[in-house]
């Protein structure tokens, strides 16, 4: 059974994604802010994270850069979530390696289709 | 050597070349190719100034009296160096209104009065013969002692027959000489660029002369001046005799030569001929001012060691005034002595001919031609060609001159030396100093004062110095010397109402311009002045303000034909020609002629006749009239307002870089708002999509979810519930911020119960604080409190405090204290919490929006609050009168906000 990170500071969104992960199939680890969202990678590795990008103390961004310096966590599926519409920072999640990236409020079908597809894809 | 018959063609010869220098000059400023635009040209011009008298006479003087002479020199370096100020708005003067003469200056500035330039011309005239006879008398001298040597000089005087007289062919040559080339032509300027050109010739030769003289008596006769120095340092009366106490007249002397020396530097009728009429261009001054003066110190250099040398070396009782040529003489020299000769004929002649030419044309325009022009039984105005009229005029005024000078030499001249002729021409010539100064600077000064004033300077000075000097030719009883006239011995000449103590010149001096400046002043203060003479003084007073220049002051009308004819009769057909060319083609001679022209005519008519007659015979064309003072008033005024209007602009501009640079800072300011804004509309976005994200999820999860279990479903409904209203405060908060930012928050202030309030709000917040654990400690110091506040919104504010408090406090053991106090006229409601406190950096900015402590780990797993109650709660308070800031907490050492509001007791 895969495993799916879900990382943001909102008790409620943080609620309705572990319900909605769990409900696609999936086992669901959760954190709150960043650190403990690396420590958490580190203890055992999820097939894929749900990165919220505002988060208190370290950003999601600077969570996505580190994975991404590792080459163990390289390839590692990360859909990024923000409540900013912002094109730039669309831009500067996915060039800094995220594979999707999801604008607050998503619609729960796509999300979870989203996640779905990109863990078929590295299987 | 030394025979007559060389010494004569030597001096034939020089005068010749002079000749010939002139003529070159002429033939040159006709081809327009000027030999005299140049400054040094023009200094060395103004060292006519140097006469007979400097080459002959500075040696006796300083032999008899000491360094004084230098004073002569002193003056003049003086008036050169105000020569910016002064002389270059004597020039303008001159330049724009055509002056010809000191006469005609005068006269300009009094109205173009005929009878006062009539009145300078003849002062001047009386003034200056003795000094032209001076320079004869120097000549045949000098003539006399280099043919002589060693016998005492052969002095043929008038007892013989004039004819015998050498100084007679002297003056009779030299007339024919200034006639040569002082009047060949007559043109709109009286310029003579060929006589200042011979004049600057003379000034190079008479000081390379006496140059030659005194390196000679100091390098040959003694071995250098240290030698010189020593053999008069062992001669005691001599030293004494060198000395500053040897000026007669002690101190009063010294400041009364010194004074005359600057005032005749600029009124004796050939200085201002070189200075002013002559003038080319006004910035020649420049150079001159610092040339001239230098000119001055070389050619004085060696006078004081030729005169020590005269009395030093075994001279016989040879005169002081020729000791330049006795000297070389003695020592069996005959090149030198030659040299010297030419020298003293250079100094001699410039003078006499400058002198010349300025008298005869002030003869002739100020004299002659005003009574010929209104003399009804000649017609003269309306006859031919007259142009021919005033060269006559002019040449028989030369020859006149010259045979007054002369005889003023054969009669008189021997009781005086060189330097008493002089000084006594000095004082008679500074006689027009307060009618031109003080008309150039003092616009109020009248004709009838200037002429008064001139009168009766005239008067003290014939009183004083010349009657007194023919008194000790033996020409009349000399006992009115000592005792006065008619006894009374308070009107003796030399110590006129008892002055005593002076030296003749000083007391001369002193009691004429007393008097002339005196009267001038006085009775101008007492008169009125004609129209013109207003015009004419505004026009001289005001020189130098630009707004004058090239200002046409006709605005009669008559025709092109008329004004023609005009100058046709007195210039000549070539130069009316050019008088009246005009740029735009020839007119019809029917055609009026434009004030500008006519204002032309003038000039030039003034240029050859002064004046008082061109103005005379425009007007006889004119109908109507010159502008009047109202009019030169109004081209002041409109100049003084271009000034003003320049001022206005500079204001403007001054403005406006201003009002740029504060449109700057606004646009800055703008962007800086803008850039704000764009930051706060995204930080609302963010704000409210986090609630919306929740809500949106778990109603889609509800949705899609059928067969959810019920507590699932409750407590997902709880979830949107409460996000819902997060959502709603959200919304409520912003709208309240864009209120107070936008100044559009309605309060409605009212005396209230402070006291009360706080319990008010208290109770609201009792339940939630009592559900989250949290210990609230209330301590009101008082019953009431009345301040004027909101209640609703002061309400909000309170509760924010203290939900904010219970936020922030400890997490294990939450405690928040609320306190009310009195300082001195406000009160101080004051929240704190045990929490983390907040750190002195963060103080301020917990009040910007959206600003949240992101403390990790403390405030995890906390109601968040929207970042917006700080900076509405102090918004609200602010708008009261009131102040909100964060500060130490003094009971529980968490955060502490206070809360301050004016009483309203």
């Amino acid at each position: 059974m895969a495993k799916v990170l879900v990382v943001d500071d909102e008790p409620n969104i943080v609620l309705s994604l572990e319900f909605l992960m769990q409900q696609a199939g999936f086992e669901v680890e959760t954190a709150e802010d960043g650190v403990t969202a690396l420590a958490k990678v580190e203890a055992a590795p999820p097939d894929l994270i749900l990165l919220d990008i505002s988060l208190p103390g370290i950003s999601g961004f600077d969570v996505l850069e580190q994975l991404r310096q590792e080459p163990l966590y390289a390839r590692l599926p990360i859909i990024m979530l923000t409540a900013h519409g912002r094109e730039v920072e669309k831009e500067k999640g996915l060039a800094l390696g995220a594979d999707d990236y999801v604008t607050k409020p998503f619609s729960t079908q796509a999300l979870v289709e989203k996640v779905q597809a990109l863990l078929a894809e590295g299987t | 050597m030394r025979t007559d018959p060389l010494v004569l063609t030597v001096a034939f010869g020089y005068l010749a070349l002079l000749f010939v220098i002139a003529a070159w000059g002429d033939r040159r400023a006709e081809q327009g190719r000027s030999v005299i635009g140049s400054p040094t040209v023009y200094a060395l011009s103004i060292a006519v100034y140097c006469t007979a008298w400097t080459f002959y006479g500075s040696v006796g003087r300083a032999a008899e009296f000491g360094p004084s002479f230098l004073l002569i020199y002193l003056g003049p370096t003086l008036a050169m160096l105000l020569a910016p100020l002064l002389i270059r708005k004597m020039v303008r003067i001159a330049s724009t209104q055509r002056i010809t003469s000191i006469a005609d200056f005068i006269s300009a500035r009094y109205g173009k009065s005929s009878s006062l330039g009539a009145l300078v011309a003849l002062i001047a005239l009386i003034c200056t013969t003795p000094y032209i006879a001076l320079q004869l008398k120097a000549i045949t001298l000098s003539h006399a002692v280099l043919v002589n040597y060693p016998q005492p000089p052969e002095l043929s005087l008038a007892e013989e027959a004039f004819w015998i007289d050498k100084s007679f062919w002297v003056a009779l040559v030299l007339a024919v000489f200034i006639i040569l080339f002082g009047t060949r032509h007559l043109d709109a300027s009286e310029r003579h660029e060929g006589m200042v050109a011979a004049i600057a010739f003379e000034s190079l030769v008479k000081l390379v002369a006496f140059l030659t003289v005194g390196i000679f008596v100091v390098f040959v006769l003694f071995n250098g001046p240290a030698d010189l120095f020593r053999q008069v340092a062992d001669t005691p009366e001599l030293v004494s005799a060198l000395s500053l106490e040897a000026v007669p007249g002690g101190a009063v002397g010294w400041v009364g030569t010194l004074v005359l020396a600057f005032l005749t530097f600029l009124t004796l009728p050939r200085q201002f001929q070189v200075l002013v009429v002559e003038n080319v261009d006004e910035r020649h001054l420049t150079r001159a001012s610092w040339l001239f003066p230098l000119y001055l110190v070389a050619i004085n250099l060696f006078v004081i060691p030729i005169a020590m040398a005269g009395v030093l070396l075994p001279m016989g009782n040879s005169d002081p005034d020729s000791l330049v040529l006795t000297l070389p003489l003695a020592a069996g020299m005959d090149g030198i002595p030659l040299l010297v000769f030419i020298g003293g004929l250079s100094a001699a002649t410039s003078m006499v001919i400058v002198e010349t030419i300025a008298l005869s044309t002030m003869v002739s325009n100020q004299l002659v031609m005003p009574l010929l022009l209104r003399s009804k039984h000649l017609h003269l105005s309306s006859q031919g060609e007259l142009a021919g009229w005033l060269l006559g005029i002019r040449r028989i005024a030369i020859v006149l001159i010259l045979l007054m000078g002369y005889l003023y030499h054969a009669l008189i001249g021997d009781s005086y030396s060189l330097v008493t002729i002089g000084l006594v021409s000095f004082v008679g010539a500074s006689q027009f100093a307060p009618a031109m100064l003080i008309g150039m600077y003092w616009r109020g000064a009248t004709r009838l004062g200037a002429s008064l004033g001139l009168l009766a300077g005239f008067v003290v000075w014939f009183y004083t110095l010349l009657l007194p000097g023919f008194a000790q030719s033996g020409w009349l009883d000399d006992t009115f010397l000592t005792q006065g006239p008619f006894g009374l011995e308070w009107l003796r000449p030399y110590m006129l109402f008892g002055l005593d103590g002076f030296d003749i010149y000083s007391h001369a001096l002193l009691w004429s311009m007393l008097v002339n400046a005196g009267l001038l002043v006085g009775v101008s203060l007492f008169t009125r002045q004609t129209p013109v003479e207003q015009t004419q003084a505004a026009l001289f007073t005001e020189a130098m303000n630009p707004g004058l220049q090239n200002t046409p002051l006709w605005r009669g009308q008559t025709t092109r034909g008329e004004l023609k004819s005009l100058l046709n009769r007195y210039l000549g057909a070539g130069a009316t020609a050019r008088i009246l060319a005009e740029p735009q083609g020839e007119k019809s001679d029917d055609s009026p002629a434009p004030p500008v022209l006519i204002a032309r005519a003038e000039q030039a008519l003034s240029g050859a006749l002064g004046s008082a007659s061109a103005r005379v015979l425009i007007n006889s064309v004119v109908r109507g009239e010159a502008l009047d003072l109202e009019s030169i008033l109004s081209i002041l005024d409109t100049t003084s307002q271009t000034l003003e209007y320049n001022r206005s602009l500079e204001q403007k501009s001054n403005e406006l870089a201003r009002i740029g640079e504060e449109l700057r800072a606004a646009n800055e300011r703008l962007r800086e708002l803008d850039r704000l804004k764009d930051e706060f509309v995204a930080m609302v976005s963010h704000e409210l999509r986090t609630p919306l994200t929740s809500i949106r999820a778990f109603a889609e999860i509800l949705r899609d979810g059928k067969d959810l279990p019920e507590e699932k479903r409750v407590h997902f409904l709880e979830v949107v519930v409460l996000e819902s209203q997060r959502l709603s405060r959200l919304i409520e908060e912003i709208l309240d911020l864009a209120r107070l930012e936008g100044g559009r928050l309605t309060l409605n202030p009212q005396p209230i119960d402070l006291v009360a309030l706080t319990r008010q709000s208290v109770n609201a917040v009792h339940h939630l604080q009592q559900e989250r654990g949290v210990t609230l400690e209330v301590v009101l110091d008082f019953e009431q409190a009345p301040v004027v506040g909101d209640p609703d919104r002061l309400e909000q504010v309170i509760i924010n405090l203290l939900d904010n408090a219970s936020k922030f406090a400890d997490s294990e053991e939450p405690k928040v204290r609320l306190h009310l106090s009195r300082h001195r006229k406000h009160f101080r409601l004051s929240v704190e919490d045990n929490g983390p406190g907040i750190g002195p950096a963060e103080r301020e900015r917990v009040f910007e929006k959206f600003h949240q402590i992101k403390l990790y780990g403390e405030t995890l797993g906390r109601p968040r609050g929207s970042g917006l109650g700080l900076p509405i709660s102090r918004g609200i308070v602010t708008h009261l009168g009131g102040k909100l800031w964060a500060s130490d907490a003094p009971a529980l050492k968490g955060a502490c906000l206070v809360m301050e509001l004016p009483c309203a007791d």
